[in-house]
């Protein structure tokens, strides 16, 4: 599974990191979401998918 | 479960059809709102679409809500639970084995005489054109109300240069983040332009056809071309008021499921309700709380479909923590945890000049709440903190 996130899209709001803290992180001053593992394994997808349905401007997608 | 029916339009009812779908139910949906569009996404009309950076197509919620017979334009006008039925505007009945309420709220309007022309409401998209429309070269606004509507509309407005005075009662702006943190935002929107009247009342909004001025209950007169009404909500409740649900300042109330309770306090296992139009027993409320954020709705939508089609027993509790969002100039404010609860704030971390802080609010010593200005990393210490905070009593 791959994870992109719409950089044009994301607004920091952090749900993600909230919901899926081994793969999303943000800094203080970060304008966007950061990926800390875009390519997770298989035990990693209910927690991403979770960010995914959190985040309030959709920017989150998985492929695969 | 064969016929769900879901009142209500708007992101709440969009996310209970996603839920329902994604969770295996292929029963009939049907979606009765009173708007003309499709569900959309409410945050932007106050920032982007008010902008112009945002289309009202851009506007609409992600995402797809699969198999809905959508009833756009139709109004609830009765819930009948017995005969389990919900009456629309043109007489005619759609029947439901499971029932959502996600109404949501309108905009409080001014009560007292208007001029026919100059004074708005923001809370749908039509409202958020005909403003926009409404302001000129030379606009002179007046906003009434300086919560999260009225601040970020002045926000917009002053990044195009647009005069703007915005007047309340209330000591600070948002006043549900308290003083301390109140008159920082004050001072930021001030540096933008912004002239504040605080602590002041509004006598009326004057002018015979066209809006002239908003006065002051002190007399002065506040010139203006364009009067924002940004006072609060009221619940769209009416349709189920004689329904026999139990209900708080016109909000009917949900047991930690999101079902909703009967007048006598029992769980009516297939009705459920979602979002601003509901209150759930959160722990640091007086009784049941209704939470006017996006991120209640997503929450209680999400686990009211899961639990609508699980068994009472094994439906399991909301966990949601309050937490709101607003961008105001550079400035994104947000929030976690029940903040009405708050008796005392304590500015944990301060760079004026940033501008960024970090504000903790306590009832009693107990932390309930934090706020922060430009430090999105250390919110989510506090929204994980409080979310071990258990719902229900």
């Amino acid at each position: 599974m791959k994870i992109t996130v719409d950089t044009d899209l994301c607004e920091v709001h952090g749900d993600c990191v909230v919901a899926a803290p081994d793969i999303f992180d943000i800094g203080e001053d970060d304008d966007v979401v950061q990926i800390l593992n875009a390519e997770p394994g298989e035990e990693y997808r209910a927690a991403i998918v979770q960010a995914t349905k959190m985040c309030p401007v959709a920017a989150i997608k998985i492929e695969g | 479960m064969q016929n769900v029916v879901v009142v209500g339009g708007g992101l709440a009812g969009f996310r209970f059809v996603q839920s329902l779908r994604d969770a295996g139910y292929d029963g009939a949906v049907t979606v009765v709102s009173e708007e003309e569009h499709l569900p959309y996404d409410r945050p932007p009309l106050s920032k982007q679409l008010l902008a112009g950076t945002f289309t009202e197509e851009q506007c609409a919620l992600p995402g797809e809500a699969a198999e809905v017979e959508w009833k756009l334009g139709r109004r609830a006008e009765r819930l009948d639970r017995d005969l389990r039925v919900v009456v629309l505007d043109d007489g005619s009945e759609v029947a439901y084995d499971g029932l959502l309420i996600a109404t949501g709220r309108r905009a409080r309007r001014w009560d007292g005489a208007l001029p026919s022309v100059g004074v708005h409401t923001l809370r749908d998209l039509a409202d958020t054109a005909a403003f926009r429309a409404d302001i000129g070269a030379d606009a002179r606004v007046v906003i009434i109300g300086a919560g999260f509507i009225g601040c970020e509309v002045a926000a917009t407005l002053r990044k195009e240069g647009v005069d703007v005075t915005i007047v309340d009662v209330a000591a600070h702006p948002m006043p549900v983040m308290g003083p301390e943190i109140g008159a920082r935002a004050a001072r930021i929107h001030e540096a933008e332009g912004v002239r504040f009247r605080l602590g002041k009342g509004v006598a009326a909004i004057e002018g015979d056809d066209r809006v002239t001025g908003v006065r002051l209950e002190d007399g002065e007169l506040l010139e203006a071309s364009v009067v924002l009404v940004a006072v609060g909500s009221l619940p769209n409740s009416e349709w189920f008021t004689d329904a026999g649900l139990a209900m708080d300042r016109g909000v009917v109330i949900c047991d930690e499921t999101c079902a909703v309770l009967d007048a006598n306090g029992a769980v009516v296992p297939e009705v459920f309700a979602a979002g601003d139009i509901a209150a759930w027993p959160h722990r640091h409320a007086e009784g049941a709380a209704c939470i006017e954020h996006w991120s209640n709705a997503r929450d209680m939508a999400d686990l009211a479909a899961r639990n609508l089609l699980l068994a009472v027993e094994e439906r399991t509790a909301l966990a949601s923590v309050p937490t709101f969002w607003s961008d105001q100039y550079n400035v994104k404010i947000k929030s976690a945890g029940f903040l009405r609860a708050v008796d005392t704030w304590t500015i944990v971390e301060e760079d004026a000049d940033k501008p960024s802080l970090l504000a903790e609010g306590h009832r009693n010593g107990e932390l309930v709440g934090a706020v922060a200005f430009n430090m999105n990393r250390s919110i989510i210490g506090y929204q994980r903190s409080l979310a071990n905070v258990k719902v229900g009593t």
